[in-house]
């Protein structure tokens, strides 16, 4: 999907200057949580997120997040957008919520970034090795 | 497909960055208005231009293109002056503007051709399409070379240096509570971990959980501390370190959704008590040291092979 499609999708705005919205997505994440997206996803991430300070875009730039859609029609202070520009970061933004806006873009067809393996294993230990149903409760 | 796309964004931005000076044709060829549109056909033809400026007494006072001259030979209307076929009023762009002038009024007004004029009105230059795509992809072609020279120097640097040893050492400073510069170390450590050409999926690992190092010093740390890669042929390695307050319970602090953080650092999205254990995944070898009152010595391994 490109970003042009993900911008119709989501009847959204581009809030930054310099955007190609013929780059690809390949996929999304809807976070709030930063240390999230730097654990649970890949390069050529779409984030769609109700935060907007400067860190969003670190992350995103560590992550290798595609670009960024703030939600909820939050826009960012200056200083996350020029940081943005300046690392080349898209940044849109889109009216609705981070629940509606990745279900937009999820029944459009995006992926989410999938199971990470820690996760899995974390999952398998409570819930699939114990027959049950007080194993999650007694684990945690 | 993801590098044209840079070069369109690159190409948009230089149209910006390129004054209409570096671009302009600056030897132009110019006709009087007294000149006659026979004598103009010659000079149209043996120079294989499409148009030029008319001066008066040094002073530009029209425009005329090779439309007008087959208008006039049309008419019949050979042997009247460039004055009385010119357009007057002529559209300008000074030296100093930057070329995405000269474009939008091309676009405008269709012009294939605007003269250029110095702040003191005097004619300078003139400027076509063909003058803004060649300007374009010469600097285009300047940037690129640049670009790959920086790149040879940089991921040949362990062939071209030879030693028992070779390592490359690299010192950034974080500052305490710092959050806005914040991840600044880590971005400058990325950029050069590229440049010295190690694989993408290593790049962006040895990126986040430097990232995460960083955000740890800046939350947590007193007086800040440092960031040190130290990069070898074969691995790098780096390391978090300040001096205090230390952490009170490692192997707690390794527990996921652990967390000391205050409230401001969980509102901007940290603090979950995630770092660590992403450090952990990201890297290939990590070890945490720290004691209460004396300081933390956080220690990560990526290796590039």
């Amino acid at each position: 999907m490109t970003l042009e499609e993900v911008l119709t999708i989501i009847e959204g705005k581009v809030i930054s200057s310099q955007v190609d919205l013929s780059c690809e997505v390949r996929m999304a994440c809807g976070a709030d949580l930063m240390s999230d997206v730097l654990s649970f996803t890949h390069s050529g991430t779409i984030l769609l997120t109700g935060l907007t300070n400067p860190q969003v875009v670190r992350t995103a730039e560590m992550a290798e997040i595609t670009a960024i859609v703030f939600v909820r029609g939050k826009l960012p202070p200056p200083e996350t957008i020029s940081l943005a520009e300046s690392k080349g970061i898209p940044l849109l933004a889109s009216k609705y919520t981070l629940f509606e806006t990745c279900g937009r873009l999820y029944g459009e067809g995006l992926p989410s970034c999938g199971l990470f393996e820690p996760v899995l294993k974390r999952w398998q230990k409570v819930f699939e090795s114990a027959p049950d149903v007080n194993a999650a409760r007694r684990v945690s | 497909m993801k590098r044209s796309a840079l070069e369109i964004t690159k190409s948009q931005e230089l149209i910006y960055e390129l004054k209409i000076e570096q671009v302009m044709t600056k030897e132009v060829i110019t006709v009087t208005s007294s000149t006659l549109m026979s004598e103009l056909k010659e000079t149209l033809r043996l120079n294989r231009i499409s148009g030029a400026p008319v001066l008066r007494d040094e002073q530009l006072v029209g425009i005329i293109s090779i439309e007008d001259l087959i208008k006039a030979l049309e008419a019949g209307e050979i042997n009247v002056t460039v004055g009385e076929k010119m357009t007057r009023d002529v559209e300008t762009v000074f030296d100093d503007e930057s070329v995405v002038q000269v474009v939008t009024k091309f676009a405008q007004h269709g012009f294939g051709r605007l003269p250029v004029v110095n702040r003191e009105g005097k004619l300078v230059g003139i400027i076509t399409q063909g003058d803004v795509v060649r300007g374009l992809l010469r600097q285009l072609e300047v940037e690129y070379h640049e670009e790959e020279i920086h790149r040879y120097r940089a991921s040949h640097i362990f062939e071209d240096i030879e030693s028992d040893q070779t390592g490359l050492l690299l010192r950034y400073k974080v500052r305490p509570k710092d959050f806005i510069r914040g991840g600044e170390a880590s971005s400058k450590l990325k950029r050069a971990l590229e440049r010295l050409g190690a694989k993408p999926q290593i790049v962006r690992r040895a990126g986040i959980a430097t990232y995460e190092a960083e955000t740890n010093l800046i939350i947590h740390a007193t007086d800040g501390g440092e960031i040190i890669a130290e990069i070898r042929p074969e691995r790098i390695k780096v390391s978090a370190i300040d001096n205090g307050p230390g952490i009170q319970d490692v192997e707690r602090a390794m527990r996921p959704g652990f967390s000391t953080a205050p409230d401001w650092i969980r509102e901007m999205g940290f603090g979950a008590g995630m770092g660590l254990n992403n450090i952990e995944v990201c890297a290939d070898d990590m070890n945490l040291e720290s004691k209460t009152g004396s300081g933390t010595r956080l220690e990560m391994v990526f290796n590039l092979h």
